[in-house]
């Protein structure tokens, strides 16, 4: 039996990761995917207490949790291909003005 | 060291080098390709805490339909390797601390709170995929019926969002 702490512990060392990822990178869709690499590590978080407690909530919340970051990756994608058109580029610092 | 914990040890070593690889990797796609790693990882994770359903929706959701999603959008935009200004080179340094900060304190708070989650955690068979469908649509079916709309109103905004506008 691995302890629950252990998972905390690599949830939150995957959450920080992507924290990292999230500041460091400049291409917009992979700050997107620092995004889910983050709501991954919070469901990994979420199944740990789920089986720590023995309560299926966790588990719930986790699919609940999949089906948001799916809806958001598809409005989120549509955004980038509109910004990546009007812009002609993908690099976060060249989006720095409201107005063309 | 029992078996569980070394399949744990993998499993988390993958997850890591995967999100480590994210953030090394100069091309998107690469990126991409690493997150899948983290992903198919941490199912392996919940296929051994006993939630096997998560795990299932987690690769068929995650590493199918949402990374194909970006792998899809990384090609139509023909994503090329990313450039670094003088300014964002700056920012790395205080960025860099600030996530291990980050990641310092929620360790040490999972750290000292080693007594009260052990102590949560009871004897008792793992409940099956059946008692997770009954909680979903007796305990959460308003949520439920909510998130179905919310898929409704994101692909109407997608299609909304990527439609070429008429000239």
């Amino acid at each position: 039996m691995v302890p629950t702490n252990y998972y905390l512990v690599l949830s939150a060392i995957l959450f920080g990761l992507g924290v990292l990822a999230f500041i460091f990178k400049r291409n917009v869709i992979t700050i997107f995917m620092s995004i889910e690499l983050m709501l991954n590590a919070v469901n990994l978080a979420f199944v740990a207490f789920s089986q720590a407690m023995h309560k299926l909530d966790g588990q719930v919340f986790v699919l609940f949790v999949i089906v948001v970051a799916a809806a958001e990756a598809a409005v989120g994608l549509a955004i980038i291909i509109l910004t990546a058109r009007n812009r002609q580029s993908l690099n976060v610092e060249r989006v720095d003005l409201l107005k063309l | 060291m029992t078996p569980q914990l070394v399949v744990f040890f993998v499993l988390a070593a993958l997850a890591v080098g995967g999100a480590l690889s994210l953030i090394l990797q100069k091309h998107p796609i690469h990126s991409a390709l690493s997150l899948i790693v983290v992903m198919v990882s941490l199912a392996g994770l919940y296929l051994m805490m006993g939630a096997e359903f998560v795990a299932a929706v987690q690769i068929i959701v995650y590493g199918g339909a949402i990374m194909v999603l970006f792998v899809f959008v990384i090609m139509l935009l023909n994503a090329g390797v990313e450039e670094h200004t003088s300014i964002s080179k700056i920012a790395g340094l205080p960025g860099l601390l600030l996530a291990f900060a980050l990641t310092g304190f929620i360790v040490a708070t999972i750290a000292r709170s080693t007594d009260s989650v052990q102590a949560a955690a009871q004897p008792g068979n793992m409940a099956s995929t059946r008692d997770l469908s009954t909680m979903i649509f007796r305990d959460f079916v308003y949520p439920f019926e909510l998130t179905s709309f919310l898929i409704l109103v994101a692909v109407l905004g997608a299609i909304v969002l990527a439609q070429r506008e008429k000239a």
